[in-house]
C-alpha cells in the first residue's frame, strides 16, 4: 500500500495572497472584518496584523478562518476569485432588472393631517390637486416601457382613494396595454378610511394589494394621525379587518411611523400588529421631509434615540418568536438577507447605485416626474432637483438617462463614497442621495454626521451581536433571512 | 451482506476471449431476446422450460448438479448458494477463463452502481474502493454491453470509480449511450469533479443533454490545505470548485458531498457556512458518515471520531444549511448518534446489499427509518449507539 501524506505536504509552495477586505475596531483589541461579498469575521488585534502581513500558514488556525472567507488565496489558484466575482455578480443582480416600481401620486389631496405628513393637502378643488387621466395615460406608458420584466404600481396619494375612478382606469389600462411577458403588481398606499365595499371587490377582482399606516394603539395612532372625527385609527383597524376577510390575509399590510411619543411604547405598538394577526411589523423611522420638519417633529428623537426603540422592540419581537409564532421585523429580514445571502436585493431605499430612477419613478398628480417618493417631497417645499421631467414630453429613456439622474447616482455610490468605500458594512448598506441632499445639501453625504448612516450601523450591529452571541435568536433571525 | 463476485463452476461451452463477457439473466418462462440471454435454473426442472422457450445458455443456482440437465444447452455455468439474490434481468459479468463472476447490475436493487475504473488521481485517506494503478479500459466496454441489457423501467444507478472522469471521452459516451437507451432512468456519478475544471470536458457533460444526470462531487472543507490533505492531492480543492461552478454555469445538476471523520468533522460547521454561502445552488448536500473500509482502516488513528463527538456540530451545519435553503441530508449514520432536530435530513442511504442492523436496534421504534450500519470493513460503532424508544 502506498504511503499517505501528513497534513504538512499540503500546505502548498504558492504565495500566499491577500483578497480585498474591510475592518472596524469595535472593542479594544478586537475587530469585525467583512469581505468583498459582506462576510463577516472577528479578529483579534494580533490576528488582523498577522493577516495583513501574511504571517499566516495552514494550520494555525488564522489561515482557515482567512481561507473559509475569501480573505486570502494562494499564487496560482482561481476558484477564490471565481467564487467572489459570481457572488458579487449576484449580489448586483438587481440592476439587470430596471425599474420595477412606478409610484402614481393620484391625487395630492388627504383627509388626515398627519403632521409628520411628507406631502398632502386637505382641499376639495378636485382639478387642482388631483392627477388627469391625460396625464395617468402618459405616466402608465413610461411605467410600461421600464425593462424590468415585471413592475409594481403602487398608487399614492394625498390619500389616493379620493380619486378612486383615476386607479379603476389605470389598473384597466395597464392590464389591456402590458407587453406580452411582462408581470404587473399594484398595490394602493391608503389609510383606509374610504375603504368601502366597491373599492373591497375591485381590489379582490384585479388583484390589487393594500398597504395602510397603523401607529399603534388608538390614542397614539390617532394622535398621529388627526382627521375629523379623530377616528383614524378605528376606520384602519376596521379596514385591515375587512380586507383580510375579502382579499385575504397576505393582501393587506400595514406601515408605522416612530414619533416621539412611540419611543416609550413599542410592545404595545407590536402588541396591535399581533392583535391584527398582521404577518410581521416593519419599524420605521420618521423621515426628514414634508410636514415633519416644518412642524419639528423630526426632532422629536435622533438616531441614539431610533435605536433604542428599535432594539427594544427588536428583542420583544424576538421573545414572541422564540414563543413559536413566526413574526419577522421587516427591516430586520431585509438587512440580513443581505447579510446572510447574495440574493440579488433592489429593496429601494437600501442599495448602491441607488434606487433613485434606476428602481423607482413617481409620476406626480401635476405630471412631474420624480427620481424617487421623497423627491417630490422635496419639490413640494420648492427643491426641484430630483424632478427629472414631465410626462408630457419624457420617455423612459430620457428620464433614466438624463444628465440630472446620472450625476446624481454617480455621485452618491457607496462603493466609493468616503466613509463608505471602506466601511466594514458597505456590502450591505445603500446610497441615499435624496436623504443627504435633504439633510446635507450633498448627494453623497458626510457620513459621520448623518443619522441615515448612524441608523444603518447601528442596525447592522446589533443584528450581528444577536447572530453571534444568543444562538437560539440567531436562528429565528437566520429564517427571517432566508425567507 | 450480498455477495457480488464468486467463481462459477460447471463452466461449458464460453469461449475465452480475454475479456468479460456479459450476461443477462432470464426467467425460464421467457423467451430469450437476446443473445446474452441466459436462463436462471433453480432447479433442474427448469431446465425443460427453458430449452422449450429457446434458450442456448443456462445459469444454474445453488449446488445442484448440473451435468445432466447442462447437456441440453450450448454454454452452461453454475454459481453457488450465495448468488441465491439473482433473478431475472440482472445482469452478469462473466471471465470465462478466470470462472470470475461479477453482478454488474440487480434489476430490483435501486443501489446498483458501475464500477468505470480503479484508477483515480486522488488518494483520499478513508476512500472505501482503494485506487489501482492498472490498465483497466475494458471495464468502459463491458459497461457499453451492459447498458442495452437493462430493463428500460429501471429508475434509476450509478456509475463510479476510481475517477470516471479519467477517460473523460469514453466515459461521456457511456452516458451518451444511457440518454439514448435509457431515457427514464436517473443516473448519478461519482466524481472528484477536478475533469471539470477543464472547459471542453464541462461543455461535453452538458452537451449529452441527458435529462436526469447529477454528478456527485465530494468537498471536504472550506480550506484549500484540509481538503488536499484528505483527498492526498495537491491543488483539487481549486479544480474542485473550479468544477462545481462549471457545471452550475451550463446548468448541470451537481450534488456535494461531506465525508465526516476526524479530520473534517470538527470544520463542519465552517465548512456548511461555506457552503451555503458559496454553493447554495447546489442541488444537493449530503453529509456522510464514514464508511469503515478500504483506506479508512489504514487510516483509523487519524480518521475515527465517535459521531457522538460531532454530534451538536453536525446539527448546527444542517440547520444553517436548511436556513438558507439548500436541500441537505444526512447519509450513513443511525438515528441514536443524531440529533432529533435533524433526523427529518436522515436518509436511509446504505446501499441494500452491504446495509445492516445490529441486536440494540432489535427494541428499536426508529428502525424502519434509521440508516442502520454498513456490514463492510471493520464497522465502529459509537458509544451513542441505543435503541431509541418513543413510549
Amino acid at each position: 500500500m502506498a504511503r499517505f501524506q501528513p497534513a504538512e505536504a499540503f500546505s502548498g509552495e504558492a504565495e500566499t495572497v491577500l483578497l480585498p477586505f474591510r475592518f472596524e475596531r469595535t472593542a479594544p483589541g478586537k475587530y469585525l472584518v467583512s469581505n468583498l461579498v459582506g462576510e463577516f469575521l472577528r479578529l483579534s488585534d494580533d490576528e488582523l496584523q498577522r493577516l495583513a502581513e501574511l504571517q499566516i500558514e495552514p494550520g494555525d488556525g488564522l489561515y482557515e478562518k482567512a481561507y473559509a472567507r475569501h480573505l486570502i488565496t494562494r499564487k496560482g489558484q482561481r476558484a477564490q476569485y471565481q467564487l467572489l466575482a459570481m457572488r458579487l455578480r449576484s449580489r448586483m443582480a438587481f440592476l439587470r432588472e430596471q425599474t420595477p416600481l412606478h409610484l402614481f401620486v393620484v391625487t395630492l389631496r388627504c383627509e388626515h393631517s398627519c403632521p409628520y405628513c411628507q406631502v398632502s393637502r386637505q382641499s376639495t378643488d378636485r382639478s387642482r390637486f388631483d392627477m388627469s387621466e391625460e396625464t395617468a395615460m402618459r405616466a402608465l406608458r413610461i411605467a410600461l416601457s421600464s425593462p424590468a420584466p415585471g413592475i409594481k404600481i403602487e398608487f399614492q396619494g394625498g390619500e389616493p382613494l379620493l380619486n378612486f375612478p383615476l386607479i379603476e382606469k389605470i389598473v384597466r389600462a395597464a392590464k389591456a396595454q402590458a407587453p406580452v411577458g411582462k408581470t404587473i403588481d399594484f398595490v394602493i398606499a391608503t389609510n383606509l378610511a374610504m375603504l368601502d365595499e366597491a373599492v373591497l371587490a375591485f381590489c379582490k377582482d384585479n388583484g390589487v394589494l393594500l398597504s395602510t399606516s397603523l401607529d399603534g394603539p388608538a390614542d397614539l395612532h390617532n394622535k398621529n394621525r388627526p382627521r375629523p372625527g379623530r377616528n383614524s385609527y378605528e376606520l384602519a383597524v376596521a379596514g385591515i379587518r375587512r380586507a383580510q376577510q375579502v382579499l385575504g390575509r397576505d393582501r393587506v399590510g400595514a406601515l408605522m411611523t416612530t414619533t416621539e411619543s412611540s419611543l416609550e411604547r413599542v410592545e404595545e405598538i407590536i402588541d396591535e400588529y399581533l392583535a391584527l394577526d398582521l404577518d410581521g411589523i416593519f419599524l420605521r423611522p420618521l423621515s426628514p421631509y414634508g410636514f415633519a420638519i416644518k412642524t419639528k417633529l423630526i426632532r422629536g428623537y435622533d438616531s441614539k434615540g431610533w435605536l433604542e426603540f428599535y432594539a427594544r422592540g427588536l428583542h420583544y419581537i424576538l421573545d414572541i418568536n422564540r414563543r413559536g409564532r413566526h413574526f419577522p421585523e421587516f427591516y430586520a429580514s431585509l438587512v440580513l438577507r443581505r447579510m446572510l445571502s447574495d440574493r440579488p436585493i433592489g429593496y429601494v431605499d437600501l442599495r448602491s447605485p441607488a434606487g433613485i430612477g434606476l428602481g423607482a419613478l413617481v409620476y406626480n398628480y401635476d405630471g412631474r416626474v420624480f427620481a424617487s417618493d421623497e423627491g417630490r417631497m422635496l419639490a413640494e417645499m420648492g427643491d426641484n432637483t430630483f424632478e427629472l421631467g414631465h410626462v408630457e414630453n419624457a420617455t423612459y429613456r430620457s428620464l433614466i438617462l438624463s444628465d440630472k439622474l446620472v450625476d446624481l447616482v454617480s455621485s452618491s455610490l457607496t462603493q466609493c463614497a468616503p466613509e463608505c468605500s471602506d466601511c466594514v458594512f458597505e456590502p450591505h448598506c445603500g446610497a441615499d442621495p435624496v436623504y443627504h441632499h435633504a439633510t446635507q445639501h450633498n448627494a453623497a453625504g458626510i457620513k459621520p454626521l448623518s443619522e441615515f448612516c448612524a441608523r444603518q450601523k447601528g442596525i447592522m450591529r446589533l443584528l450581528l451581536n444577536i447572530l453571534d452571541s444568543s444562538p437560539e435568536d440567531a436562528a429565528i433571525l437566520r429564517r427571517w433571512g432566508g425567507a | 451482506m450480498l455477495a457480488l463476485n464468486g467463481s462459477a463452476s460447471e463452466v461449458r461451452g464460453f469461449v475465452p476471449q480475454g475479456r468479460s463477457i456479459v450476461l443477462r439473466l432470464r426467467d425460464p418462462n421467457e423467451m430469450p431476446a437476446d443473445s446474452a440471454d441466459v436462463a436462471l435454473l433453480r432447479c433442474t426442472g427448469d431446465s425443460a422450460k427453458a430449452r422449450a422457450n429457446g434458450f442456448s445458455a443456462a445459469l444454474l443456482l445453488g449446488d445442484g448438479n448440473l451435468s445432466e440437465a447442462g447437456l441440453n444447452f450450448e454454454k452452461t455455468l453454475s454459481l453457488p448458494g450465495k448468488f441465491d439474490y439473482l433473478a431475472d434481468g440482472d445482469i452478469l459479468g462473466f471471465r470465462p477463463e478466470k470462472k470470475q463472476v461479477r453482478t454488474l447490475f440487480r434489476r430490483t436493487s435501486l443501489h446498483n452502481s458501475f464500477l468505470v475504473t480503479e484508477r483515480c488521481n486522488h488518494y483520499c485517506l478513508m476512500c472505501s474502493q482503494p485506487p489501482r494503478n492498472i490498465d483497466d479500459g475494458w471495464i468502459l466496454d463491458e459497461i457499453r454491453t451492459a447498458l442495452p441489457l437493462i430493463d428500460k423501467t429501471t429508475p434509476s444507478f450509478g456509475f463510479t470509480g476510481g475517477e470516471p472522469l479519467l477517460d473523460w471521452q469514453g466515459f461521456i459516451a457511456v452516458l451518451a449511450d444511457c440518454r439514448d437507451l435509457l431515457p427514464q432512468t436517473a443516473i448519478h456519478v461519482l466524481s472528484n469533479g477536478r475533469a471539470f475544471a477543464s472547459t471542453p470536458v464541462t461543455a461535453a457533460w452538458a452537451a449529452i443533454r441527458h435529462p436526469n444526470l447529477t454528478v456527485g462531487i465530494p468537498i471536504y472543507s472550506a480550506v484549500d490545505s484540509v481538503h488536499d490533505y484528505v483527498v492526498q492531492a495537491l491543488g483539487a480543492f481549486d479544480e474542485t470548485v473550479l468544477g462545481v461552478l462549471k457545471l452550475k454555469d451550463r446548468g448541470q445538476r451537481v450534488e456535494i458531498r461531506v465525508v465526516l471523520h476526524a479530520i473534517t468533522a470538527p470544520r463542519i460547521v465552517e465548512t456548511a457556512n461555506w457552503l451555503a454561502r458559496n454553493l447554495p445552488f447546489a442541488d444537493h448536500i449530503a453529509i456522510m458518515g464514514l464508511e469503515n473500509t478500504g483506506f479508512a482502516i489504514a487510516n483509523d488513528d487519524i480518521l475515527w471520531i465517535d459521531p457522538a463527538d460531532y454530534r451538536d456540530d453536525l446539527a448546527s451545519a444542517v440547520d444553517i444549511l436548511a436556513a438558507a435553503g439548500v436541500n441537505v441530508s444526512i447519509y450513513n449514520l443511525p438515528r441514536c448518534v443524531l440529533a432529533k432536530s435533524v433526523w427529518p435530513f436522515a436518509m436511509q442511504s446504505i446501499s441494500d446489499w452491504k446495509n445492516s442492523y445490529i441486536d440494540a436496534c432489535k427494541n428499536c421504534d426508529e428502525r424502519p427509518r434509521c440508516s442502520g450500519f454498513f456490514t463492510t470493513g471493520r464497522p465502529r460503532y459509537s458509544r451513542a449507539i441505543a435503541p431509541i424508544l418513543s413510549a
